[in-house]
Parts: C-alpha cells; sequence; structure tokens
C-alpha cells in the first residue's frame, strides 16, 4: 500500500456536512472519476434515508445511514472513514469504526479530542495497521484521485495549485491552513504534488510526518518530499535518522516554522497544540540546522522557500528523475445549478422509449416477454424482478382480494355513488374511501403485530396476553361467519400455495400455532384472509433476503394494503359498470331504516 | 492549549475527592485553605479549628515552584512549627502588601537568571508536620513522547533535582493493562524505601498512576508527601488538567480554576474582549499584544500563517518592531472579523512611532480552505470605514496577500475601500508568495 488513495477509492462520512461532501463530489466530477468519492454518510439523528448532491449539473442521492455499522454493511468497499464528528464523539466513532474493520484509512477532523482519549485511539489503529489522519486536521488528497473534504479549498484554487492531477512532490505538513499555500507554491515552482497529507495540529496525531514520508519514499509517483515542520516536538528527528540510516534516499525539502518562538518564553503560543517548546531540541531553529546537517534541503527562511523547491525540481527535472506531465482534460462544473424538486428512482420517460427500472416498456408488455403484471408490480413497487414463486404469490392475492360482493363498504359506496350519476373515477373513489383500520386494513395490522411477536419470541399465549395489554384484538384472526369446522377455502388456496412453493414460511407457521390457540377459545376465531395475506407477505420478503427493518418499512409505507387497493378495485369497477349497465336510479335509504331519535336543543329551551 | 495549570489547593481537592476510590488503605487529612488575606485566614479559622489550634505553614499558591529557596514558605516563628494563626495571618498581609521578586532557576541555593516580580495574591496554609526525613517521599507522572511515565522516590523535599539519579522512571504505553501497571509499579520500588514501607508505598503508587490516568492529570507530582503508617501528608504538589477532556470531568474535577501564572502580565481589556469574542464563537479569534509602541501590526487568518508571518517580520525587521501576534480562522462572520480588526487598529494607532516611521499593517493569510475572504473583508473594511481618519493621522500602510474562497471580489473591495478612504494599500493574491508582502513593506 504506497498510496493512500486511488481513482475507485470511497468514504463512509461520518455527519452530514454537505458543503464539504458536495465539494468531494465537485472535484471527482472534475477530475473524471467514475463514482462519487463518498459512498455513504452516517447521520445519526437524521430521519432521511438519502441527501442530494450534484454531480457536475445533475443531481446525484448519496444514502444516509443511522449508524457506522449499517453504511459499511451497504458499503463493504468504502475502506476511508472521514470522521467529522465533535471533539466529544469522535473517538466514540473511531472506536467503533476500528471495531467494525474494514477501514484502512480515518481522518479525524474534531480539534482538542481528550488527550488521553487520542493516545488510546491512535495506538489502537497503529495495531490494526490502519492509517489516523489527524485529529484536528483538514485532511489529505492524492491529486486526480481523491480528495478529502475541504482540503485544496476551491475548486478554482484546487486547478490554480494544479491539485487537479498529480504532480511529484509528496507534501506532509501540521498546518491545514499552509497545506493549500504550499500547494500553491509547488505548483508554481515546480508541477504539483502527487500526494499530500495535513497530519494535524493537536499534541497527538495518529500518522507522524515518518509514517507519511516513508510511505511516500515507496509510492513511485514522489520523486521528492517537502516536509513543513513546526516548533515543538521531536517527530522531525525520526525523519532525521531515516535520511541518515538510508530508510529515505529521494530528496526532502524542508522548513519548520516558529523560529520566532525563541524570542519569548512560553506564555506565548505560537501556532498548534502540538507546538510549544519544552526544549533547546524542539525549538524551530535547532530542528531546521539538524536536518540541514543530515543533507535534507532546508532554505534560510520560509520566505525563500520557493527557490528551494525551484532548485530541486530543476535538478531533478535535468536528471530525467520528473518527467514532463501531460496535462489533462478538465471536466467544467456548470456555473448554475438548479435543485431538483422531485426525484424518481423507478421510471424514467426522458429517453427513445419510457422504462420500468431500465427495462423499455415494450420489452415487458408482451406475453412473449416472460413478465406478467406480477413482474411489473414487483418491479415497479419494489424495484428487484422477483422470482416466479414470489410473482405467482403477488397475483393470487390480487385474484383473491378481488372482490367480496356487492354488500361491504366499499363496495357499497361505490354503487351508492355511481347510482347517484357520478363517473368511474369519483365512484372508484368513494369506494376506496372506506379501505383502512376497519376495511381491508387487517392485512397491514397482522403484517405487523405477527412479525413483532415472532420477532421477539413470543409464545401465543405471551403474544395473547401481550395483545391484551395493547388494548387491539389480534388483527388477521376471526371470521364473522367462517369457522374451523367451515374453513374459508380462499385462506385455504394461500396457505397450500405458499407451502408448496415458498422456501420457507416460519411466520404463517408461527400465527398457525396462535390459531390454535384462539380457536380454542372460540371456533371462529380463525386466521381470516387478511391475516393469511399479511403474514406470507411477510414471509416472502424475508425470504427474499429482506431485513427486518426494510419488512418494516414496507409495513409503515402501507405496502401491504396497497395490494388490497390495487386488487379491490377491479371488483369496485366492476360494481361501478355493472350499475351503470343497469341503469339504477338514484339511491335513496328508506327512512323506516333509521332510527331517528332528534331533540329540541337544550339551549333552544328558553 | 491543552494542558493548563491548577492551583495547589485545587489539585489536594481534586485528589481528596476521589480518595477512597484510590486510596482506601489511606488516610489524608484534607487540613488546607486558600486565602488571600490575613482577615480571610482568620475569618475562616472560625469555621476551621485546626487553624487555631495547630501550629501552621503558610506560602503562596501561584503555580509556581521552588518557594522555600525563594524564602516563601513560612513554618517557623522563633523555631519551626510555632507559627500561630496570628503570625500567618500578617505574615499573608506582608508578603501581599508589597511586590515580591521570585526566582525560577537556582544553582544550589543561589538564584540564576532574572527574577519575575509581581504580587503576591493567593497563598495556602496548612497544618505543620513534623516528621522525619525518612518519611518524606517523592512522586510524579507525566506523559513524555507518547508514554506516560511515573517517577518515585525516596529522596522527596527540596532536593529532589539535586537527587534525581536515585529516582525511579517507569514508563507505560498507553495501552498498559491495570495488571501490568500494578505488576511494574510493584516491581520498581526505589531501593531507598524503608523495608516496611515498600508494600504500602507500592500501593500509594499504584493508586496515584491511576488518579493520574482516570481524572486526566496532564502532570502530577507530590513532593514531598509523608507517610507515616496509613496516614498520608500531601506536603506540596504540582499540577496540570489536560483541559480538553473538561467535558468529561466535569464531576470529577468539580469548580476549577486556571489562573494566570505569576508574573504573567494581567491581559489587556483588548485581549480579555478578543478572548470572550472567541469563546462564543465557532470561529477562532486570538490575540497577544507582544509591544504595544511597536511599528509592525498583524492581522492574519489561520494559525500556521499567523506563525511564518511573525517568523519572518522577526527575520526582516526583527522582533522589537513585532507589535502583536494572533490569528483569525475558521470562518468568522463579518462582524466578528469587523470587531477582530476594529481591536488591532484602535492598538496601534493610539501612537505615532517614536521614529516618525510609518506603521505598517499585515493583512495576510494563506489560501483559505473554505474561509470566505470577501466576507471576512467586508468586516475589515467597516474598521477601516471606523478608524481611517486615525490611521492617516498616525500614518500607516497596509500591505494585504490572501487567497481562497471569493478572494478576487475580496481584494478588489478592499482596495476600492482604502483608495476611497485615502489609506496606503497594497494587495496581493495567491501568485504573491505568501509572507513577501512583509519584505515588500519593509524595503519600502
Amino acid at each position: 500500500m504506497s498510496s493512500l488513495f486511488n481513482k475507485d477509492t470511497q468514504a463512509i462520512f461520518w455527519n452530514n456536512n454537505s458543503s464539504a461532501i458536495q465539494r468531494m463530489l465537485d472535484y471527482d466530477y472534475t477530475i473524471g472519476r467514475e463514482k462519487p468519492s463518498v459512498a455513504a454518510i452516517v447521520a445519526p439523528t437524521s430521519a432521511s434515508k438519502f441527501e442530494k448532491f450534484f454531480w457536475g449539473g445533475e443531481e446525484v442521492m448519496i444514502p444516509l445511514f443511522k449508524t457506522t455499522k449499517e453504511a459499511k454493511e451497504a458499503f463493504k468497499n468504502a475502506d476511508v472513514l472521514l470522521n467529522f464528528a465533535s471533539f466529544r464523539t469522535a473517538y466514540d466513532v473511531t472506536a467503533e469504526a476500528l471495531a467494525i474493520g474494514g477501514f484502512k484509512t480515518i481522518m479525524i477532523t474534531a480539534e482538542g479530542i481528550p488527550e488521553r482519549l487520542a493516545r488510546t485511539m491512535n495506538e489502537q489503529a497503529r495495531e490494526l495497521g490502519v492509517t489516523v489522519i489527524g485529529p484536528a486536521t483538514v485532511g489529505a488528497i492524492a491529486p486526480g484521485a481523491f480528495k478529502i473534504a475541504n482540503i485544496g479549498g476551491t475548486i478554482s484554487n484546487i486547478i490554480n495549485s494544479k491539485l487537479h492531477r498529480a504532480g511529484s512532490c509528496g507534501l506532509v505538513t501540521r498546518s491545514g491552513g499552509l497545506f493549500n499555500e504550499l500547494s500553491n507554491i509547488i505548483a508554481i515552482n515546480a508541477d504539483g504534488i502527487a500526494e499530500g497529507v495535513a497530519i494535524g495540529g493537536d499534541r497527538f496525531v495518529g500518522s507522524v510526518f515518518i509514517d507519511n514520508l516513508l510511505r511516500m519514499q515507496d509510492n513511485p509517483q514522489v520523486k521528492y518530499m517537502l516536509l513543513l515542520g513546526e516548533v515543538g516536538g521531536t517527530e522531525e528527528y525520526k525523519v532525521i535518522e531515516a535520511v541518515k540510516s538510508g530508510k529515505i534516499t529521494k530528496p526532502i525539502i524542508a522548513w519548520c516554522i516558529g523560529t520566532i518562538a525563541k524570542y519569548y518564553d512560553s506564555g506565548v503560543q505560537f501556532g498548534h497544540a502540538g507546538a510549544s517548546a519544552n526544549a533547546e531540541r524542539e525549538t524551530a531553529e535547532a530542528k531546521n540546522k539538524a536536518m540541514k546537517e543530515a543533507g535534507i534541503y532546508v532554505p534560510d527562511s520560509f520566505n525563500n522557500l520557493p527557490d528551494t523547491i525551484a532548485e530541486v525540481y530543476t535538478r531533478l527535472k535535468k536528471e530525467g528523475v520528473i518527467q514532463e506531465i501531460e496535462e489533462p482534460k478538465i471536466n467544467e462544473i456548470p456555473k448554475t445549478r438548479r435543485n431538483k424538486n422531485f426525484v424518481c428512482t423507478i421510471s424514467d420517460d426522458r429517453g427513445e422509449e419510457a422504462t420500468y427500472c431500465g427495462y423499455p416498456i415494450s420489452s415487458v408488455a408482451t406475453p412473449d416477454t416472460g413478465f406478467t403484471i406480477g413482474d411489473i408490480m414487483s418491479i415497479l413497487w419494489f424495484k428487484k424482478r422477483y422470482p416466479r414463486w414470489a410473482v405467482d404469490f403477488l397475483e393470487t392475492v390480487l385474484k383473491t382480494v378481488a372482490d367480496h360482493g356487492p354488500a361491504v363498504s366499499g363496495a357499497h359506496n361505490a354503487k351508492v355513488t355511481a347510482r347517484a350519476g357520478k363517473d368511474v373515477i369519483s365512484s372508484l373513489i368513494a369506494g376506496l374511501l372506506t379501505i383502512g383500520p376497519r376495511f381491508g386494513g387487517a392485512i397491514d395490522g397482522a403484517a405487523k403485530y405477527f412479525k413483532h411477536a415472532h420477532f421477539h419470541d413470543m409464545t401465543p399465549a405471551e403474544f395473547l396476553a401481550y395483545m391484551k395489554r395493547e388494548g387491539v384484538p389480534i388483527p388477521g384472526i376471526g371470521h364473522r361467519i367462517k369457522s374451523v369446522r367451515n374453513p374459508d377455502l380462499r385462506v385455504k388456496g394461500l396457505k397450500d400455495l405458499a407451502k408448496a412453493t415458498f422456501p420457507a414460511t416460519p411466520l404463517l407457521d408461527y400465527a398457525l400455532t396462535v390459531e390454535e390457540l384462539t380457536t380454542s377459545k372460540k371456533d371462529n376465531l380463525i386466521l381470516n384472509v387478511d391475516g393469511t395475506i399479511g403474514i406470507l407477505m411477510v414471509d416472502m420478503w424475508r425470504a427474499l433476503g429482506y431485513s427486518e427493518e426494510e419488512i418494516d418499512i414496507f409495513i409503515d409505507a402501507g405496502a401491504l394494503n396497497a395490494f388490497f387497493i390495487l386488487g379491490r378495485s377491479i371488483g369496485f369497477i366492476g360494481h361501478i359498470l355493472d350499475e351503470k349497465r343497469l341503469g339504477m336510479p338514484m339511491y335513496r335509504h328508506p327512512w323506516d331504516d333509521i332510527l331517528y331519535d332528534v331533540h329540541l336543543a337544550e339551549d333552544m329551551k328558553v | 492549549m491543552a494542558q493548563k495549570a491548577i492551583r495547589e489547593y485545587d489539585a489536594k481537592t481534586i485528589l481528596v475527592n476521589h480518595w477512597e476510590k484510590y486510596f482506601p488503605e489511606f488516610t489524608y487529612s484534607y487540613e488546607t485553605a486558600l486565602v488571600k488575606s490575613g482577615d480571610e485566614l482568620k475569618k475562616l479559622s472560625k469555621t476551621n479549628d485546626w487553624l487555631s489550634s495547630k501550629p501552621l505553614v503558610a506560602k503562596p499558591d501561584m503555580l509556581f515552584g521552588k518557594r522555600g529557596k525563594n524564602n516563601l514558605v513560612l513554618f517557623r516563628d522563633s523555631k519551626p512549627g510555632d507559627v500561630s494563626l496570628q503570625k500567618a495571618a500578617s505574615w499573608i498581609d506582608e508578603k501581599a502588601g508589597a511586590k515580591q521578586k521570585v526566582y525560577f532557576d537556582f544553582d544550589g541555593d543561589t538564584p540564576k537568571g532574572e527574577p519575575k516580580e509581581d504580587f503576591l495574591t493567593h497563598f495556602i496554609v496548612e497544618p505543620f508536620t513534623p516528621h522525619s526525613q525518612e518519611e518524606e517521599y517523592y512522586i510524579s507522572a507525566t506523559c513524555v513522547g507518547e508514554d506516560d511515565v511515573l517517577y518515585m522516590s525516596a529522596e522527596g523535599g527540596m532536593e529532589v533535582e539535586e537527587n534525581w539519579d536515585k529516582v525511579v522512571e517507569v514508563v507505560f504505553p498507553i495501552n498498559a493493562t491495570e495488571e501490568e501497571i500494578t505488576a511494574k509499579i510493584q516491581a520498581n520500588i526505589p531501593q531507598d524505601v524503608a523495608a516496611k514501607d515498600k508494600e504500602a508505598f507500592a500501593k500509594f503508587a499504584i493508586g496515584f498512576f491511576k488518579a493520574y490516568q482516570e481524572l486526566n492529570f496532564a502532570y502530577l507530582e507530590i513532593n514531598p508527601f509523608v507517610m507515616q503508617g496509613e496516614k498520608i501528608e500531601l506536603l506540596d504538589m504540582v499540577a496540570k488538567l489536560d483541559d480538553t477532556a473538561g467535558f468529561l470531568m466535569k464531576s470529577q474535577w468539580g469548580d476549577v480554576e486556571y489562573p494566570v501564572a505569576f508574573g504573567m502580565e494581567e491581559k489587556s481589556p483588548e485581549v480579555l474582549a478578543i478572548e470572550e469574542a472567541d469563546s462564543k464563537s465557532g470561529a477562532s479569534l486570538k490575540l497577544t499584544v507582544l509591544k504595544p509602541d511597536a511599528r509592525i501590526w498583524t492581522m492574519v487568518a489561520g494559525g500556521g500563517a499567523s506563525v511564518v508571518y511573525a517568523d519572518t517580520i522577526a527575520d526582516f525587521a526583527g522582533i522589537e518592531d513585532l507589535a502583536n501576534y494572533g490569528e483569525y480562522s475558521g470562518g468568522p462572520t463579518t462582524d466578528e472579523t469587523a470587531f477582530y480588526a476594529e481591536t488591532i487598529f484602535d492598538l496601534m494607532t493610539r501612537k505615532k512611532d517614536p521614529q516618525g516611521r510609518d506603521k505598517v499593517l499585515i493583512i495576510g493569510g494563506a489560501i483559505a480552505n473554505f474561509t470566505d475572504v470577501a466576507k471576512t473583508f467586508t468586516g475589515i473594511i467597516l474598521a477601516f470605514e471606523k478608524y481611517a481618519k486615525k490611521m492617516k493621522e498616525v500614518g500607516v500602510r497596509i500591505y494585504v496577500r490572501r487567497g481562497g474562497p471569493n478572494y478576487e471580489k475580496g481584494l478588489a473591495d478592499i482596495k476600492e475601500a482604502a483608495d476611497r478612504l485615502g489609506l496606503y494599500i497594497e494587495v496581493y493574491g495567491p501568485e504573491t508568495h505568501v509572507t513577501d508582502i512583509v519584505r515588500m513593506a519593509l524595503e519600502k
């Protein structure tokens, strides 16, 4: 692993810092990355499932997760964690990520993490071979491949400082503010940088100068290095040792800032928390002198640093170590971009032919395509093509719930509306409006409660007691007429189909044990058709590999009721057309069927 | 800055609040009082019997050591251990009444270097504890490089530095387990510790090291402590806290104060105002006034950049000409920047240069990552408008160098404003080396 990042590197961004993420995506687009450098965002308190970002002039969605664990499970290849948590939580976020594993690099931006926690965190990462950048840093960049958050600043500055493509300098600084400045100086006086890291300003940072310089020594793209050190600490001496022992052979240019500190006692803090010098050895002057003696290129002052860079670069170029760089094409980001108000993830009518989740309509419409209406439902409702057994089940549900005679409330409403002379759509809506908790809604309820009980391993008796405490009759249990001795054949049909074709039916099996208990109390407390549908839907989704959370989202979104709505619309339309055909007159309910019990209002008895 | 020194009194208070946890085998009387005057001490004696019933020791509690060598420890009136409440109170008033000279470095008993002179304001008063030299021990802990180090010695007291070769150093990596720590301390008890005390010493040292770790001390020293069986007296303590852990340690540390060190100049109202603005802002505003009458003033964005500007001014002009050090960063608002700029302009226009030269104002900065340059410069322009007249009276030349988001507009705006107000200004962007304006300003 000689380079920190490449063009395929993807990160999980902890905290929805949308402006920093947008800058990453703008960079990605500019340099022509295929995929956004941010795969997912962890936002523990956000209720959204994704956040929109610009990708050039278009918009893309980056998924949001509540935990690092979920994000990492969904994006196993994202091996960089950008920890933008505050100093209060940054340690916990890092520790969790180290425990989850699979991260090669963790960048921590918070400044002022308690020192003992920072030391523990850095040590744990070191033991696990994870590179920590920071804390208290603006990050790192591999020009032309991957850039962390705000490093490099605006796109125009990035291009001016040649941070959009790899040059030949390896840059390591402590300061984040001066990182940009040095990139600029290197772009003006040489050919830009190949990789750059701002290690961070706190006293205890994860990867130190030597870690980064040793990696750059092994990175063939890096031809020479620039180290910007600071007064305080002894990290520069490790670099001197590596140069002396021959571990680092590439030329290094270096300068320690804070030469002024020698004039003042410890009362004045120059620069970062890591920058207070406790001993002569730690002064900027001593370190600059020692580096020079070790053969490192050290200018006379910071102001002369550009000349030193130009000198080293020109020499390496003359020697043929550095070749001329062909400037790559830059994708320009449009000046004005507009946020989209709507998002669509299931169909697209912009091309030659409209598509359902990428399938042109003609490729799924006719019988020879092998697609049935159940296939189209699975694609448009769940964005997946379900296997045959599941599609068969969906269609069986639709057929089973299509109608239940004219007397049920929805059909009755539809008929009354049609007889009032209203059109098909008004009559259908009048019928559909009755669908809810009392009519058809038991499908949702059954799925929800049985799933909950099963998930928590409740025995049937416990489940009954639980529902009693909730004060809810068990949805999906009980029928007006049907009983154990007079079974509902629709239920039998669904059960038989599931038993014959589903890979497994754990929730149905559980529901049947509940039914055993309820019917022992009262004969008609059977698992009814609503209950059976709801429960088998859960079994179907489980068998299709959905997580419990995903299934909960379907239930909460009302997807189960949707089957009833769609199926029963077939029946309602039938009733409406029936009325139209029969030409029945306006319906008026007979007086003798209404109990009138009207009294003079109290306050009118003067 | 993460590591902050606290008073001896506070250090003892923190330890005593966790005494049972770390030192269950030992007792400590915690007879200690922090006062500012003799009167206050007398008042305290009404609720603290020991102040009138026991002979006392009094010394300043103001973050400096070597109080004995500076002759600032009162433990004798006519003979050791005879200091009465009355005597302690009058001694405190006497020492607090006039500026005192304090030396920080000694060669044996001879002071070395320049003393600092200031008023003594805080005194710690405790009972005089008769004990033998053999009962005095030294212990301290701090972080060196990446590791924690525990220092222990049987030779406690004033001469511990002279006897540093007798101090045992035990190094612990950050991931050392409790068992490893215990075993390592037990195996390294200084040879000179009396045989009968060795086990107790180890217990105390283990508790001490744990307290140092868990209470987030950056430095903790007791020199000396006296061990008489299970009775411990903490005769002298020095402590620093890692103040970044403050949010974790609210209840453990209690109401702890971070005093200004003795002899450090009191902060000016301007500096205090900037500190207050800084504490209320998500951005960073820092200001230190070095030489209020000096000629070169800086208003630099960014911590790193502020250092290189200071370095470069020292290189080109010497430090006598550098008036201030500071930085603003992290995307301050227009108002915050205006306030910061006004504070600097106010300070720099109070007097003319004694040699009649122009003053120089360096508005510097590297290429910003995300700070909107035009927005912060709008704040500086507001301050220009307020102080243009004074700046012209004193004679100020302004040099600007900055890059980053929206810098073209920022530079154009500031140039336009200065020209309109009749101020001398030169403006440069990222094409000019960051500190080169210092050279330009001083060569003119």
